[in-house]
């Protein structure tokens, strides 16, 4: 019987997906994110590919493969706007990489964890995309409006807590 | 070597992955493009992949829920609906009018637009499309609708509702999603339009924000500019046909970052944020369209019956209005008399007739004490003498006395008042002989 020797909480807590989950449930998020959207402009307020991004990257805590999830996500969500392809692409690459370094260290499955993590990722989500336009777009005129941003914030992160919890019974363990 | 990649793979993995987005954004951005303009060929092949794979899941819930509501609204919730029917068929007939109205004006513009040789494009072709999904971001306002470059529909095409315009076709996907076309919205950040200010006809520029609305900065503070004001296309965009309806001025505040130019917010008037159903314009002409000018005819003809219609009709309260005038004079006039209308022996004559609608004019009393203005005074002109002066020919009161006669004459002892600084001189002249002294009194 061989014997199983944890070194770290990585090894402990490391979970994976099979390859149906992996695939659909983005697909899935950028679909029902749009459905939503058409059902009611104001949930375009929304990011459900960012919340999933988040929870696959903690989950996983691979940073390497926490960036391409995030990548992969943003990209899909940039093809269905009418905005240059990559925008999304490289906020949510950030956030995948630092959400799975985060993951590595602390203990993603709390629920006060996991608001807090929402929380501050949606908000950095906001600031790079808002850098991009400014600096790499050349969007001299855009202004980061902060009230919205935080109501963004606070709205991913209700909306991220049941889907966590609904995603969490997808989980494989290693 | 081989342990420093192994070390250091996770943020190699993101550099190279930040790295080569970002040129991919460099060589996306690098053209000089327009705002708004559809993408490069390369952008274009990964946008359709995309699209192709995610309408098809649109279009099925878009389906399911378009059914439910179908049938929801056409076969249990049709309260009201005679009601309904009432009031659509009243508002019909009050249109009509207006259009009977219109039409002149219409037919009369169409024919100095033609004299003047002015080119104008009508609206004659549209596809109606229904929208089956949108971005799902508020970053970027675009829509997808269920019609596409097999429809006919090719980029740049101006998309409007009955309402107003919506956008224009920014992607048409002929090889992966033939059936789906992307609609840039007018509030997007990318898009623009050029507009006419309806009353004070100042042309600008009509663009989105990053909040959804719509702004014209291009404009310079303006007094003839209040809200209210409607906005249209101008048609100098060469996208959107002219004088088709933007929405209204909402606001006008100073902008601080680019003095002295305005933000005139514009209320669209299409709500940009429910669309369910567009009109995608796929063709213009010069003339107006058969149906628009049978339209126009059918309110020409009808405003000429309204003009015969009313002409009969101010003709008949016309001659009633004589009738009735005449009876007034006739009811009025022997009021005057009553006193001798009592010992009259024919009352009926001062009545109206056929061939004397006035009545007989009754003659004036007697004056109980006759003067010079007493009718019947004045002498026949075959007893005057050319040359000679007449008692009848004064032309003041002959209380007032002579001034010169005062100052040369003061031993006379008449009483004397001094004299009037705006009688004429020849009225003085006139002064010189009293009264009294006229042959004739």
């Amino acid at each position: 019987m061989p014997s199983l020797s944890y070194t770290s909480r990585r090894e402990l807590e490391e979970h994976s997906f099979s390859p149906a989950v992996t695939l659909l449930v983005p697909v899935a998020a950028i679909v029902v994110q749009v459905l939503l959207s058409k059902l009611y402009w104001r949930f375009s307020m929304l990011d459900l590919p960012l919340i999933v991004a988040i929870f696959f990257a903690v989950s996983r805590r691979s940073p390497a493969v926490g960036t391409l999830t995030g990548a992969t996500i943003g990209l899909l969500q940039d093809a269905l706007t009418g905005r240059p392809i990559g925008v999304n692409g490289i906020a949510k690459s950030v956030i995948g990489y630092i959400g799975a370094s985060i993951g590595v260290q602390v203990d993603v499955d709390n629920l006060t964890t996991r608001v807090v993590m929402n929380f501050g990722f949606s908000i950095l989500n906001s600031l790079i995309l808002f850098l991009i336009n400014r600096r790499l777009l050349g969007q001299e005129g855009l202004h980061l409006q902060w009230v919205q941003e935080l109501l963004r914030a606070l709205a991913n992160t209700v909306v991220a807590i049941p889907v966590f919890l609904l995603l969490d019974t997808t989980k494989r363990a290693e | 070597m081989e342990s420093f990649f192994a070390r250091f793979k996770n943020v190699l993995v993101l550099v190279v992955v930040l790295l080569v987005q970002t040129i991919g954004l460099a060589v996306q951005v690098r053209r000089p493009v327009a705002i708004g303009a559809p993408d490069g060929a390369k952008v274009t092949l990964l946008r359709s992949w995309v699209i192709a794979a995610i309408t098809p899941i649109e279009r099925f819930f878009h389906g399911i829920g378009y059914n439910v509501r179908y049938g929801w609204s056409n076969y249990i919730d049709l309260r009201d609906t005679r009601q309904k029917n009432r009031e659509l068929k009243d508002e019909v007939a009050r249109l009509r009018l207006e259009q009977a109205q219109l039409a002149e004006d219409a037919l009369q513009g169409h024919r100095l637009q033609a004299l003047l040789n002015f080119q104008r494009n009508y609206v004659t072709w549209t596809v109606a499309a229904q929208v089956v999904g949108t971005s799902g971001t508020d970053q970027s306002r675009v829509l997808y609708i269920d019609k596409g470059a097999a429809d006919g529909l090719k980029v740049d095409q101006a998309v409007m509702t009955p309402d107003g315009i919506v956008g224009k076709i920014r992607e048409t996907f002929p090889h992966t999603a033939p059936h789906t076309a992307q609609v840039l919205l007018l509030n997007d950040p990318t898009s623009g339009a050029g507009v006419l200010l309806a009353s004070t006809r100042i042309r600008a520029i009509l663009k989105g924000s990053s909040g959804g609305r719509t702004v014209i900065t291009n404009l310079t503070p303006d007094s003839r500019i209040k809200p209210g004001e409607k906005v249209l296309t101008s048609g100098g965009d060469q996208v959107y046909p002219r004088g088709l309806n933007v929405g209204t001025i909402e606001s006008i505040t100073p902008d601080p970052e680019h003095q002295p130019y305005t933000v005139i917010q514009v209320k669209p008037s299409t709500n940009l944020f429910q669309l369910e159903e567009v009109l995608v314009i796929t063709g213009t002409q010069s003339d107006l369209p058969v149906l628009a000018q049978k339209d126009l005819a059918q309110g020409a003809a009808t405003a000429k019956e309204m003009a015969a219609a009313k002409a009969a009709a101010d003709e008949a309260a016309a001659e009633a209005a004589a009738q009735s005038a005449a009876q007034i004079v006739a009811q009025k006039l022997p009021s005057i008399h009553e006193g001798e209308a009592a010992t009259n022996a024919d009352p009926d004559a001062a009545k109206p007739t056929a061939a004397n609608p006035a009545g007989v004019i009754p003659k004036p009393l007697p004056a109980l004490h006759p003067d010079r203005y007493t009718p019947g005074t004045t002498p026949p002109a075959s007893s005057l003498t050319p040359g000679a002066e007449h008692g009848a020919v004064t032309y003041s009161a002959p209380s007032a006395p002579r001034p010169r006669a005062q100052q040369t004459q003061p031993a006379d002892g008449e009483e004397s008042t001094p004299p009037t600084a705006d009688a004429p001189p020849a009225a003085k002249q006139k002064q010189a002989k009293p009264e009294n002294e006229s042959p004739n009194n």
